[in-house]
């Protein structure tokens, strides 16, 4: 049925070259046969009359160009899924990996996707509460939301991720629920500190996980957060699920894209990444939201680890130009011993607006928050202040801000591994800090909310 | 039509054998889908086709067909309220017909072919046209008239005109050219990538009126004129934009989503039905246009969309409006202009964007402006520019940011570290500019007040004196000032907080009139000019600035009456004449 080619010419990086082809296209799936027999499977990148560009997703070591097969498949890489995908541990090419049978598929899900027409988007409005006040207080998810996690080696996204989703909940509500989880070349210990968790919570049995870990080949991780999002997809648009994607680490992800990238010559752009890393992130996390007239819906906090902290990098960077924000993590803190080390001011929400307030939080939320945020950055500018000039220098003010600084981490920020707080005490500890400075500071707040909460 | 065949295929980019008598900017319909392409390089026989859809599945061998067209928009009654990609084709049509994914090779009109129009003639047959006149009108919506205009380069004499109801593609008036009589319809095309013609360009000398209190006081835009927004990521471009395109007093608003987020879409598409006119109390859908290109949509369409956009906000100034356009961000635009370019092997300049990346810079806010359009009557229109740009990691050396920069008039300088703190629009007040403030002086003191100008004035100097003290107090400590330069440093302070600052998500707050703004500033810097007095007089700062009125001044920005806030002026002084300071009639503005 398909024409096997012994054509191979070039290999370069992670690519073939394949000669003298017929009726190939591009994008489509490809089967990649070695001398001994071993199957692997690739992508056309480019194809011209004359040749094909092939990437190949495990790796093009051990290739030769004499006894290398390869095999066009007229389709592209897709996703078998059905009800029972749902409790799966599978890996990063979407094959059992926890020793279960194959997925008997329903339905063949193509992983790239198609964009969700913007006239079918509900803008997300429901505020779920993750039980972190340097979330809910300052920086709200809401159901749909992708809020990435930018983090640095040796930070605690892994556990803060893990708590979000063991407590991640819709107010007043009960609702079926999943956990879609897509690692790419994380230590088989970060993966399995997940796997643990989520086993003693019982969230495995709602659970789907896609594991490329950090020994397997570097090019199936092009494939794995496509797996993971497209699993998702037909979770929450066809089983009416609420979905929550966890991707770790899009770092890693960019890596393997700038490999291949390399590989092909392409001019580089910034420290190496192609051009298009900016499209190719956006199809991945534009696929989560809400769609008008479904149940389900599609939250996506993606994790990455940012090179040297740096904020600017082009992962960090693009993906904060594309995502509703970003909760960012400091090292500082950290350093301080505060769990979660969730750097507030430059954190941010999006969508926050649309899901505070009256009937969805508390009348008062959109206001503290924007209070704290003010004063906080105050207190901060203060503590720098102090560290020139020392203490004495400050205004009576400027010390009461520092306080306030001081207090905000220490007792608002700061909370345990196993602290589920909810939003109201969230607010109500904000308000105790707040009342700390006098009441004609606290511009930001509506007469009649200061009326009604400051004295208390 | 003739026919070349795929030879090669690399993302977006398809290069077509056979294409002989091809012409740049055709558009071409590729392979067995029909994929709209157009043709941006030719060389011998070859085209090289942009692909406006995903160019999965296709290969070597298809077909190309080439339509002899240049890639066009159709310009008629049924643009407004609509929402397009970014080749115009409606986006709900295609949701209705494709369900909630975009698919590929979907042909859809992009006006409807079936609705009537009213149309009703404001000439005779026998009168002699030029191009632009306006041979009659179509009520569009409540709030726009849609004017029927002679198309370029049509002149002659109308020998026939209809009045009654109409589709877009029937002929309404019949003129009879030097080449033999020409049927007009309602509605008519126009190629994407080339200017509208006009007859006179004109200055901009109207400022926008935004409600924006940094912008309408601070750092103003004219009607017609052109402006940047960069900052990076979360510093508040969308918001500004929205702004804009929410509150500003152009009667035509064109926003081009370019690359960018589906929901900040989906939010404008939930919003504007909801939201009214502050002019006329109609929705503001009613005289928007929106082209939504996402970032997750194919990504040469994105270089096309803000022509397209721009096309249609040409044709409706064209017909005397006053028109404004958000292109949100111009970065994406620029970035599938390099990933293309990159495709075709070009020679890479700064950043891999391709040299001629500033020239088309420069040509796409030249299409701004205020002008004496085509026709007889001579009527005005403006078109503004306003677009983002998203440089990495907010560095402004950016190529885009760079080149924009040399052709914008006005600069509003995002800061991320004011974002970090929530001070909103986040406009860096010592970094941006307005070339347009001098020319608008006369339109402030006539329009708006005589002594707005002082005002404003004053305002930016003591913003700049702060700056400076604060330098002054890291380094040495605050105590080094005099009484005088603290008050300087509160009455900033007051600025900043009480005026600048404006939560675009507060019912009141959203817009402020200009008198509501120029009634606000006279009161912090009355507030100012007494304190200064006072403190010659010997009273005590923290007296001063323990009056009750300072929480008042606080809280003006949440006082929809104007009563109020002159009633402030008045307790400003009897506060300050309570502290036995002041003779109020007499203080000037310094
Ligand atoms: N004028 C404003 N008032 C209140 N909040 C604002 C304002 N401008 C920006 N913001 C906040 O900043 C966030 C980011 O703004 P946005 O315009 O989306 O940034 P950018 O487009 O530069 O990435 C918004 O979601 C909102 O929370
Ligand atoms: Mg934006």
């Amino acid at each position: 049925m398909y024409k096997d080619y012994l054509t191979v010419s070039n290999i370069v990086g992670p690519l073939l070259i394949v000669e003298k082809i017929e009726k190939v296209k591009y994008a489509e799936l490809v089967e990649i046969e070695t001398g001994d027999g071993q199957r692997r499977r690739g992508r056309v990148l480019d194809v011209s009359t004359e040749r094909a560009i092939v990437q190949v997703f495990e790796g093009t070591a051990g290739l030769d160009v004499v006894k290398t097969r390869v095999r066009f498949l007229g389709r592209s890489e897709r996703l078998g899924v059905s009800e029972d995908i749902i409790g799966r541990i599978l890996d990063g090419s979407g094959r059992p990996k926890d020793g279960g049978p194959e997925i008997i598929a329903e339905k063949w899900l193509d992983i790239n996707g198609s964009p969700i027409n913007p006239c079918a988007r509900d803008y997300p409005s429901e505020f779920i509460q993750t039980g972190f006040s340097a979330i809910d207080g300052m920086n709200p998810l809401v159901r749909g939301q992708k809020l990435p996690i930018f983090s640095g080696s040796g930070l605690p996204h892994a556990r803060i991720a893990a708590q979000i989703a063991r407590q991640a909940k819709v107010l007043g509500k009960a609702e079926k629920f999943a956990v879609v989880f897509g690692a790419m070349g994380i230590t088989f210990e970060e993966a399995n500190f997940f796997i643990e968790d989520f086993r003693r919570t019982g969230a495995l049995e709602r659970a789907v996980l896609f594991l490329n870990l950090a020994n397997e080949p570097p090019i199936e991780r092009i494939s794995t957060p496509r797996l993971a999002l497209t699993c998702a997809e037909y979770l929450a648009f066809d089983l009416d699920m609420h979905v929550l994607v966890i991707l770790m680490d899009m770092t890693f992800y960019a890596e393997a894209l700038r490999e291949i990238s390399a590989a092909r010559k392409e001019i580089p752009g910034r420290r190496g990444y192609p051009g298009y890393l900016y499209t190719d992130l956006a199809t991945m996390y534009e696929r989560a939201g809400r769609i008008k007239g479904k149940k389900g819906s599609i939250t996506l906090i993606p994790i990455l680890t940012m090179p040297e902290d740096d904020k600017t990098h082009p992962i960090a960077d693009l993906t904060g130009y594309i995502t509703e924000g970003q909760i960012i993590l400091s090292r500082e803190l950290h350093r301080r011993g505060i769990y979660p080390p969730i750097d507030v001011l430059p954190s941010l929400s999006r969508l926050k607006d649309k899901g505070i307030g009256q009937e969805k939080t508390r009348e008062d939320h959109a206001d503290v928050l924007n209070q704290l945020f003010a004063c906080y950055a105050r207190g901060k500018e203060a503590r720098e202040l102090a560290l020139i000039l020392g203490e004495a220098a400050l205004s009576d003010l400027d010390r009461l801000y520092l306080k306030f600084a001081d207090l905000f981490e220490n007792n608002f920020v700061r909370q345990g591994e196993f602290e589920d707080r909810s939003v109201e005490k969230t607010l109500d500890l904000g308000w105790k800090l707040l009342r700390l400075l006098p009441r004609r500071e606290l511009k930001r707040i509506r007469p009649e909310f200061l009326d009604k909460y400051y004295q208390a | 039509m003739r026919q070349g065949q795929i030879i090669r295929v690399s993302g977006p980019l398809v290069i077509a054998a056979n294409c002989f008598g091809a012409k740049m900017y055709d558009m071409a319909r590729v392979g067995h889908l029909g994929l709209i392409g157009e043709i941006i390089e030719l060389k011998g026989d070859l085209a090289y086709i942009q692909v406006y859809e995903d160019t999965t599945g296709l290969g070597p061998d298809e077909p190309v067909l080439l339509t002899d067209q240049p890639l066009s928009v159709e310009l008629g009654p049924g643009l407004l309220g609509t929402i397009y990609d970014g080749i115009q084709r409606p986006l709900d049509l295609i949701l209705a017909k494709e369900g909630n994914f975009v698919t590929r090779g979907i042909e859809v009109p992009a006006l409807d072919r079936e609705k009537l129009w009213k149309f009703e003639p404001l000439i005779s047959s026998g009168a002699e046209v030029k191009s632009g006149d306006i041979l009659g009108i179509v009520k569009e919506t409540p709030l726009i008239l849609h004017k029927i205009m002679v198309p370029f380069p049509i002149e002659g004499q109308v020998s026939e005109i209809k009045e009654g109801e109409f589709k877009i593609t029937e002929t309404i008036a019949i003129i009879l050219t030097k080449s033999g009589p020409v049927p007009i319809t309602l509605a008519q095309t126009w190629p994407i990538r080339k200017q509208r013609p006009v007859s006179r360009r004109l200055m901009p000398d109207e400022l926008l009126i935004t409600g924006q209190r940094v912008l309408d006081t601070l750092f103003p835009l004219a009607k017609g004129g052109t402006a940047c927004v960069p900052g990076p990521f979360g510093s508040g471009k969308t918001v500004v934009q929205h702004q804009l395109a929410k509150w500003s007093d152009a009667q035509i608003i064109v926003f081009v989503a370019c690359g960018e987020r589906g929901n900040e879409v989906a939010d404008l598409l939930l919003s504007f039905p909801e939201l009214k006119d502050p002019l006329t109390g109609r929705p503001l859908m009613e005289r928007t246009v929106i082209i939504a290109n996402t970032s997750n949509m194919p990504v040469a369409a994105r270089e096309a969309s803000i022509y397209t956009g721009m096309t249609i906000a040409e044709y409706f100034r064209d017909m005397g409006y006053s028109v404004a356009l958000m292109a949100d961000s111009t970065s994406r635009w620029a970035e599938a202009l390099r990933e293309i370019s990159g495709r075709m092997e070009e020679m890479p300049g700064e950043e891999g964007y391709p040299a001629y990346l500033a020239s088309r810079i420069a040509e796409f806010y030249e299409r701004a402006g205020k002008v004496i359009c085509l026709g007889s009557d001579k009527r005005i229109g403006a078109l503004s520019v306003i677009g983002a740009v998203s440089p990495p990691g907010g560095d402004l050396s950016d190529p885009v940011v760079q080149a924009t920069l040399k052709v914008v008039k006005v600069f509003w300088a995002l800061d991320d570290r004011l974002a970090n703190m929530r001070h909103f629009p986040a406009i860096n007040w010592l970094l941006s500019y307005s070339l347009y403030a001098e020319n608008l002086k006369p339109y402030y003191q006539s329009k708006v007040a005589e002594d707005y100008p002082d005002l404003r004035q004053e305002a930016l100097q003591l913003l700049e004196e702060e700056a400076e003290l604060l330098e002054i107090a890291r380094l040495v400590g605050i105590e080094s000032l005099s009484l005088r330069e603290r008050l300087i440093l509160e009455t900033a302070r007051s600025l900043r907080e009480d005026f600048l600052h404006q939560n675009a998500f507060h019912l009141e707050d959203t817009y402020s009139s200009m008198r509501k703004q120029y009634l606000m500033l006279r009161n912090i810097l009355h507030f100012h000019h007494l304190g200064l007095r006072a403190l010659e007089a010997g009273i005590e700062l923290e007296a001063i600035l323990s009056l009750r009125v300072k929480e008042k001044i606080a809280l003006m920005k949440y006082e929809p009456e104007e009563a109020n806030l002159l009633d402030l002026y008045l307790n400003i002084d009897r506060e300050f004449k309570e502290l036995g300071a002041s003779q109020p009639k007499e203080v000037v503005h310094v």
